[in-house]
């Protein structure tokens, strides 16, 4: 065809030719073009889409860290059509087919955090800026977990938060482009409560220990405010420095402060160190007010467990997800993970599995990598068969919601990795709480344009 | 009144791991004159020999149960141990229960050649360097062994439990008729008896033996021994070792107080170097009596009564009694003239 001659007739039949095949376009495809060619952070343009593994690879978290970095591998395997899986058959949405995201192979690149936040944030800027990450994802504190979700949201990328607990990370410092899988502070307090209140009765006098930062302060003003509800008194709450290691000089003034509860708001190393030694000062042997003295763990994780050893035996504490669940997506995780590794996977390796899996299935779902279309199909959405339950993306603060597990140090473990038994599986309706409570705002979505 | 003999009992075990850390960086010091940022590496890696041993110990093989299953649902493959096998279980169980003690004869052997071979293959190439590279030899050493320490062993703590017998916690309050409320875990009181006992060795060696007199005559004159013929170069090396041996059984008994891992000797490092040279760099005895004085301090500045009134002192207070000595003593509480001063 040739316009050397142009004329009004001419033209009009072109137009209106071009308006015929537009409208003739499936809806689908023309959205998918269009999104795929809007201009955001890090649109991939080959045949691979990058994600940016920012994991603790050093430091004290770092076994927690390699956990976290199997899951991902795993997820990533499954995501793109290799290995049994996993939980992409268990999974509600049937959006993904095993063959990538969008039509394109999944590849990652990896940070490492340190458990620092200034390390975190430069590796994760390192992935974005460098490798091209799309999202980025991991971390195993809650003071990582809020500088790099604040960088991703100044950089315009998606974060999906990994191993973090305090409140902050979706209260008073959420981003609308931060996800959190993992529950919280609250929702412990609000799960634990009960089981306590069964325990140990509505007569207690508590004195807590806590890790000096957002997580540990979170933890203790979450706890306080459930136990104090059933009658309980707080004797004292003393911050203790992270990675303090040599607990007993902030354990000695427990023996003689008149409670009957220790109230251990630690984790990871700090936590095996705390209840080590606590349980050496004959805390757990001792009576007072005429009752057992006793120690509570609020949050477990199974890591943990093995570094105490002994010392968990009958402590309550909580824990977002464990690997002797039953239900057809934890069988099915349990297996992917234990024959690729040879061992049961962590709660943090099954929440970054899951977060994984979450973001693949939203961008799979609104045909693009776009954060804000990626967010938005995150945002209220609904989902099962990833280990929990029922459970509800919330649009208001990007917390997911589910069933919260309360577990107990196992008296006869029938092997190394079966420490925690679970005691309750509180539903999720009784650990839901109005969004305003824990304040902060998300603010608008930022594609990174 | 109980609360301030808590406090004095823990200032004094804690004490007891800062004099003895202290006790070896300070004579290595004296001696050659190095200034050892690898001696908290030390102290880890005698922790490492208790773990080490109760590994050996458990040397198992596999033998696949008829009964049971494992978390896949599969048969259960059971660890055995070689030495229940060979031994009868009671042996095997006594041998695992006691191997933190028994330990402590492993990290002698090990540490004296650890430490003999770091001063021999590296250390000595840097004493006529300047303090600063010595501390970055050392240092970067620290970090070389950590990292070996956490690819064999995992970044996680290792729980080492002490003897079943002396598990618990003591009734001090009744043996001074002081009441209930004062107990103390039975290995942390053993522990300060085996440091006091450790001190007191090193002490005697150097002041009652022929080695520790010339290596004394050295410390204060090394051009002078070394004319009077005598290898003084060979004597101390063998501080060196007997240095890193402190630092290593230290290391191992501190293993049921603390779960070993690999970060521990870092951070005991910067204590110990604060009491070295509240101390006074070079001396021994004040190394030992910084060492109680700190430990003591630091659980005092601990109680809830003295936080209300000072925040956060718990925190500063080591560096601040160095900050106050080394403006009124600054050659630390026993430091002698001429030490470090050139």
């Amino acid at each position: 065809m040739t316009f050397r001659n142009p004329n009004r007739r001419k033209i009009l039949k072109i137009g209106a030719a071009a308006g015929v095949t537009t409208l003739a376009t499936p809806y689908f495809f023309s959205r998918g073009a269009f999104a795929q060619s809007m201009d955001y952070r890090n649109a991939p343009e080959g045949d691979t889409v990058t994600l940016g593994f920012n994991v603790p690879q050093t430091g004290a978290y770092a076994d927690e860290g390699a956990d976290e970095l199997r899951a991902y591998q795993l997820a990533v395997e499954h995501l793109n059509g290799e290995g049994d899986g996993g939980m992409l058959n268990t999974f509600s949405s049937k959006a993904l087919e095993g063959n990538g995201v969008n039509g394109k192979k999944v590849a990652f690149v990896t940070g490492d955090t340190q458990t620092k936040s200034d390390a975190a944030r430069a590796s994760a800027k390192r992935m974005i800026e460098n490798d091209g990450a799309v999202m980025i994802t991991g971390g195993s504190s809650s003071g990582v977990a809020i500088a790099v979700q604040g960088l991703c949201q100044e950089a315009g990328v998606i974060f999906m938060a990994g191993l973090t607990h305090s409140n902050d990370t979706t209260g008073k410092d959420k981003r609308a482009n931060g996800f959190r899988h993992f529950f919280n502070t609250e929702m412990t307090g609000a799960a634990l409560a009960p089981v306590l209140k069964n325990a140990y009765g509505t007569d207690r006098k508590a004195y807590h220990l806590t890790a000096d930062y957002t997580w540990g302060w979170s933890q203790e003003g979450s706890i306080k405010k459930y136990t104090e509800q059933l009658g309980w008194e707080t004797v004292d709450a003393v911050r203790t420095p992270l990675g303090a290691g040599d607990f007993s000089q902030y354990l000695t003034p427990v023996l003689n402060s008149g409670a009957d509860v220790l109230v251990l708001n630690h984790y990871g190393k700090d936590m095996v160190n705390s209840l080590t030694q606590a349980v050496q000062f004959g805390l757990r042997d001792k009576q007072v007010n005429g009752k057992d003295f006793v120690i509570v763990v609020p949050l477990y994780s199974r890591l943990m467990a093995q570094g105490a050893g002994e010392n968990v035996k009958g402590i309550f504490g909580s824990t977002n997800w464990h690997w002797s669940l039953q239900d057809e997506g934890s069988k099915a995780f349990v297996k992917s993970f234990g024959e690729k590794y040879g061992f049961p996977p962590s709660q943090a390796a099954h929440t970054c599995y899951c977060q994984t899996l979450l973001y693949a299935d939203a961008a799979q779902r609104s045909g693009t990598f776009q954060p804000s279309e990626v967010g938005k199909a995150l945002e209220g959405f609904e989902f099962d068969g990833l280990g929990n339950g029922p459970v509800l993306y919330r649009e208001a603060d990007h917390q997911c919601f589910k069933d919260v597990l309360v577990v107990k140090g196992k008296e006869n473990p029938d092997s190394k990795f079966d420490l925690l038994e679970v005691v309750e599986i509180t539903p999720r309706e009784q650990v839901e709480y109005p969004p305003e409570l824990l304040g902060g705002e998300l603010g608008p979505y930022n594609d990174g344009v | 009144m109980d609360a301030i003999f808590l406090q004095i009992l823990n200032g004094l075990d804690k004490g007891g791991a800062y004099a003895l850390i202290a006790l070896g960086l300070t004579l290595v010091f004296g001696t050659l004159g190095v200034v050892n940022f690898a001696h908290g590496a030390l102290f880890m890696l005698g922790a490492f020999c208790a773990v080490t041993l109760n590994r050996l110990l458990n040397i198992s093989f596999e033998r696949v149960s008829e009964t049971e299953t494992n978390f896949l649902g599969k048969p259960l493959v059971e660890q055995v141990p070689y030495l229940e096998q060979w031994f009868g279980p009671e042996v095997a169980g006594f041998l695992l229960d006691w191997s933190v003690p028994i330990s402590i004869l492993l990290a002698v052997v090990v540490m004296a050649i650890v430490g003999i071979a770091m001063e021999r293959g590296l250390i000595k190439h840097f004493y006529k360097r300047p303090h600063a590279d010595q501390i970055l030899v050392t240092f970067g050493l620290a970090i070389v062994l950590q990292e070996i320490v956490r690819h064999f062993f995992g970044a996680n703590p290792i729980p080492q439990p002490a003897p079943d017998i002396v598990a618990g916690a003591a009734n001090v309050g009744a043996w001074l008729g002081l009441g209930d409320n004062l107990i103390y875990p039975w290995w942390r009181l053993i522990y300060f008896l085996f440091s006091a006992v450790v001190i007191f060795a090193v002490f005697a060696f150097l002041q009652f033996t022929t080695f520790g007199m010339v290596v004394r005559a050295g410390m204060h004159d090394r051009e002078t021994v070394g004319l009077l013929g005598i290898n003084i170069q060979r004597r101390f090396t063998i501080v060196f070792g007997l240095a890193a041996a402190v630092a290593g059984i230290a290391g191992a008994m501190y293993t049921p107080i603390l779960p070993p891992d690999y970060h521990m000797g870092m951070d005991f490092l910067v204590l110990s170097f604060v009491v070295v040279v509240v101390g006074g760099m070079g001396s021994l005895g004040g190394a030992v009596l910084a060492g109680f004085l700190l430990g003591i301090l630091q659980s005092f500045a601990s109680m809830t009564a003295i936080k209300s009134i000072l925040p956060g002192i718990d925190q500063i207070i080591i560096y601040l009694v160095a900050v106050i000595v080394l403006l009124t003593l600054p050659r630390g509480l026993m430091g002698r003239p001429g030490v470090a001063e050139d």
